[in-house]
């Protein structure tokens, strides 16, 4: 019949991209967006601290100790959040603080994400014995509370911040890995695979180069959601002091050096504390968000 | 008075981007008693009718229709409560994949009697027997041991039956079977549609099949209406649809079947079944159709009379050759 | 007729299935015993229905999978169970060609990508801009456009797809082309399309095709030769005029009833088979049809009938046909 008279459906607009339909159902979830406003800003103060920040952090006011914000009696414009009992800015330890829990969560998130993605994929593709080697050992570690491994562990390697991220990260790591080998699982059985193969892919292409990319929506979603524990685990390492040291300005340390005067200077606890709460929730918000518009199994037709 | 009238159908789903019409003004008539099949291929919107009659789409979809009938029943005024008590009981389905469609937590005799216990008045005692009673009817050896087992220890080709028994449990007047068979090898498909024209047969109940595949079409049902894109293109007697085809679709899908095939090539049409973003603006087939001129694809056809099959179309064909017969 | 490009004996894939708890292990013949020739410019189609060992065929022609028992070889290159095939010239002979074209591109690659990755892998010789020359080239041969060479899977239909599948498997030139119910997830206006595609191809590169299928119409129309299948075993093979038009087998008159023809005019009696397709974990004893044929016999129920008849083979006691 006529093959070539008509053409019209093979010029016609494709469908939108996977980048566009990834933000339209992004959109869906105000509270993601919200969220992820609010990471942005994040993420610019901890770029920018310097600029903004009216003091360095550990500038000492000696005649300013735990002054109130400027709203409260006693206060002044000068400390916009007040002092802490060393009297140093609030406002500038708080913003140099988000520098230090953006970098905590990043690195953490890079390592475990990286180890873990790597023993998944590897698991995944292994033996019998040798995935089930690997799955064993992650589920010892996730049998501990992971606030007490990473204490047991930074306990071994000396309390400092470095050593309190090397812990959280391998408390975060198995959860990486089973996410990505369920996921390798589900992806290595596909026909793409298997024609993969017949054109000559050896192993390692076919785990990091066919199957890998087709796993990675779940893992986002994972790691937008440990960033948010890493930044939690790091500031109750902090507080317990097994974390960042005094003087460090990370949130963390700074709730538990003023612990002491909770009842006095209110603002001392409160201020890093907000930091923390409304960080983890915006992250986890987003987290939430991502899962919507990645996970297929969640989507509407 | 028929048993199921439907006027002017059309379907719409919300999506992210922008409406989209699955079914397209289809009308159906079903008088009781009936053989027919919707033939369609994937996207002519053959099941989102029969779904929409039944009342089994989700919110996203906006219904409407000039009329919608079953047994005198108006079943676009009727409330939510009171059409499920008509479904399941009046009008059964049964789907495609029967290993899905059965709940894999319970038994297959807890699930007949299940339906029986929401829709009949009978005993504890009486169900267990009018199970026993549909199982042998739908041809499953061994009935009353078989109630006790669960979906995973049946074949495919058991499940269907188990479907096909639980469709029948409280003796439909209209049973509608979406695709029964594709999932299903070739000779339990055999088996599945002579139970399924059997019961039709001894029951006294109207069947509408909706496939893709013509063959099947050809050799189980009476009356056929051909479905492309949302839109009903052609209704006729088998028969007649297989020799003297009047919609171009139609006569092209026929002339693609293999076994028509004279030389090593398959005649084809050409192109694609529109989708959302490329639906054509005059007759839907128009970017496809040998026979289609400009008046085509500016204009949507409308019905041609009824001994050319209602088709759809501005040039119905008649003996393979377009009529210029104004549509009624 | 030419020499045949690949000619398999007796090939036989096993599985073992631990039953139970405790060790207890069991044989599951997924293929037992099959010999056929694929000869360049020819189709062999195997069909059958669910377990019937297509798809562990096609496995052991691509060597995804290596056979139990029984060789093939390919241009006169022998294969032994257990070999190694490492050997990346003789897999390139033999490409693939799936059912689902919705799971057999990777959707993270652009057509481009997926086209070109086999020359990556199998002909470092040659260099990036004739491999992108031979991708573009391989887009027109199956019937797509240029500007389809940078689109993602997920914006085509599924006949494109099979396209794109089409000509990923012929990039890298091969002689042998295996075709895993390649139109049987499409529609029937797009079947015919692919089919014609497939017959194209054949003629201009000289392909040698295995036709996996369990539609008999397509088979009747595509087809050069058929091997009919039952759990794992052949039953009859041979040309396909001899097949179609003088089954000897019942399972291939059967079948053949059960198969729907488009033809309301000419309704006949369907033989109806009772019963249900055995699970290939419990084959019966004996001819493996035996309990759901018509003519079986205590021989039949004993033992397994030898594939006889020479040029057209069946595996029956009893056949059909001009003999009886």
């Amino acid at each position: 019949m006529t093959e070539t008279s008509t053409n019209s459906p093979e010029t016609t607009p494709a469908p939108p991209g996977p980048l566009r339909e990834f933000w339209s159902y992004f959109r869906e979830n105000r509270g993601a967006v919200v969220g992820m406003y609010i990471f942005a800003a994040f993420f610019i103060v901890a770029l920018i601290a310097p600029l903004l920040a009216p003091y360095t952090p550990h500038e000492q006011f000696r005649d300013h100790l735990l002054q109130p914000p400027f709203w409260q009696e006693g206060g002044s414009t000068k400390f916009l959040l007040g002092t802490d009992p060393l009297g140093r800015d609030m406002l500038s330890r708080l913003l140099f603080g988000a520098r230090f829990s953006f970098f905590i969560g990043v690195i953490v998130v890079s390592i475990a994400s990286f180890f873990g993605v790597i023993i998944g994929v590897i698991a995944g593709f292994a033996p019998k014995w040798a995935d089930t080697l690997i799955m064993r050992l992650m589920d010892i570690i996730l049998s501990f509370p992971s606030l007490l491994l990473a204490l047991v562990l930074v306990a071994i390697l000396g309390p400092s911040l470095i050593n309190a991220m090397i812990a959280i990260a391998l408390v975060l790591q198995p959860h990486f890995v089973r996410l990505t080998r369920a996921a390798v699982l589900s992806e290595r059985t596909k026909d793409y695979v298997t024609a993969g193969r017949v054109a000559g892919a050896g192993r390692l292409r076919t785990m990091f180069v066919t199957v890998l990319p087709n796993c990675l929506a779940p893992i986002i979603v994972q790691a937008a959601l440990s960033f948010s524990s890493a930044i939690l685990d790091a500031a109750a390492l902090g507080f317990l002091g097994m974390g960042a040291q005094p003087p460090t300005p990370e949130w963390g340390t700074m709730l538990a050096e003023s612990r002491e005067f909770i009842l006095r200077a209110w603002w001392v606890v409160t201020m890093p504390g907000l930091c923390i709460l409304i960080a983890v929730l915006a992250i986890n918000l987003m987290g939430d968000g991502l899962r919507d518009a990645l996970d297929p199994k969640l989507k509407r037709s | 008075m028929s048993l199921l009238e439907i006027k002017n159908l059309t379907v719409e789903f919300r999506t992210a981007n922008g409406p989209f019409r699955a079914v397209d003004s289809v009308d159906m008539t079903v008088e009781a008693g009936d053989l027919r099949a919707i033939v369609g291929e994937s996207g002519s919107g053959k099941s989102v009718s029969m779904l929409a009659m039944m009342g089994l789409l989700p919110w996203t979809a906006n219904i409407t229709a000039d009329k919608m009938e079953f047994d005198g029943q108006d079943l676009l005024k009727m409330s939510a409560r009171d059409r499920r008590k008509i479904i399941g009981k009046d009008v059964s389905m049964i789907f495609q994949e029967p290993m899905s469609s059965l709940n894999p937590c319970y038994t297959v005799g807890r699930q007949i009697k299940e339906v029986l216990r929401q829709h009949t008045p009978l005993t504890r005692s009486e169900r267990q027997a009018r199970a026993v009673e549909l199982m042998d009817q739908v041809g499953i050896p061994d009935p009353a041991k078989r109630l006790s087992a669960f979906p995973h220890q049946l074949s495919g080709g058991m499940s269907q039956r188990v479907m096909i028994a639980m469709a029948l449990a409280c003796k439909p007047k209209l049973l509608i079977a979406d695709e029964p068979t594709t999932a299903l090898d070739v000779t339990i498909q055999a088996q599945i549609l002579d139970l399924l024209i059997d019961l039709q047969k001894t029951e006294g109940m109207a069947l509408i099949l909706i496939t893709h595949d013509m063959g099947v079409v050809a050799e189980t049902v009476d009356r056929v209406s051909v479905q492309y894109a949302g839109q009903r293109v052609e209704e006729q007697e088998v028969n007649a649809l297989f020799t003297d085809p009047h919609h171009p679709y139609t006569a092209a899908l026929l002339a693609a079947l293999p076994e028509r095939a004279t030389g090593k090539h398959l005649p084809t049409i050409a192109g694609v079944v529109p989708g959302q973003f490329d639906r054509p603006k005059g007759c839907l087939f128009s970017p496809r159709c040998a026979f289609a001129d400009d008046l085509c694809h500016s204009t949507q056809p409308g019905k041609a009379s009824a001994d050319l099959g209602e088709a759809l179309c501005h040039h119905p064909l008649k003996n393979g050759q377009p009529v210029s017969e104004e549509p009624a | 007729m030419s020499a045949p490009i690949l000619t398999a004996q007796n090939l036989c894939r096993h599985f073992e299935v631990k039953t139970g708890l405790f060790g207890g292990s069991h044989t599951v013949r997924a293929l037992d015993g099959a010999s056929f020739d694929l000869v360049p410019g020819r189709t062999l189609a195997v069909v059958g229905e669910s377990g019937c060992g297509k798809s562990t065929l096609a496995n052991l022609v691509t060597m995804i999978d290596t056979p139990t028992s029984g060789s093939f070889a390919i241009d006169g290159k022998d294969i032994q169970p257990g070999d190694e095939l490492r050997d990346k010239k003789l897999r390139a002979k033999v490409q693939i060609v799936f059912q689902n074209p919705y799971g057999s591109l990777n959707p993270r690659q652009t057509i481009g990508k997926i086209l070109m990755e086999p020359l990556l892998l199998n002909r470092p010789d040659i260099p990036a801009d004739e491999r992108e020359k031979r991708a573009r080239e391989m887009v027109e041969l199956v019937g797509l456009r240029p500007e389809h060479f940078n689109r993602y899977p997920h914006m085509f239909s599924g006949g494109q797809r099979q396209r794109i599948a089409v000509a990923r498997a012929l990039m890298l030139e091969p002689e042998i082309l295996v075709l895993d119910e390649p139109v049987s997830a499409l529609d029937l206006s797009i079947q015919s399309q692919v089919l014609n595609l497939l017959t194209d191809l054949q003629d201009k590169f000289n392909l040698a095709y295995l036709f996996i299928s369990h539609d008999l119409s397509v088979v009747r129309h595509f087809a050069d030769d058929v091997i009919v299948m039952y759990l794992g075993k052949p039953v009859e093979q041979g040309s396909k005029e001899q097949v179609f038009n003088a089954p000897r087998h019942p399972y291939t008159k059967a079948l053949m009833s059960a198969t729907p023809m488009a033809d309301p005019a000419n309704r006949v009696e369907r033989i109806k088979l009772e019963g249900e397709l055995p699970s290939p974990l419990n084959v019966p004893v004996g001819c493996a049809f035996n309990p759901r044929c018509w003519k079986a016999t205590d021989q039949c129920r004993a033992e397994r009938p030898p594939m006889s008849g020479g040029d057209h083979g069946f595996a029956c006691f009893h056949p059909e046909g001009p003999e009886q």
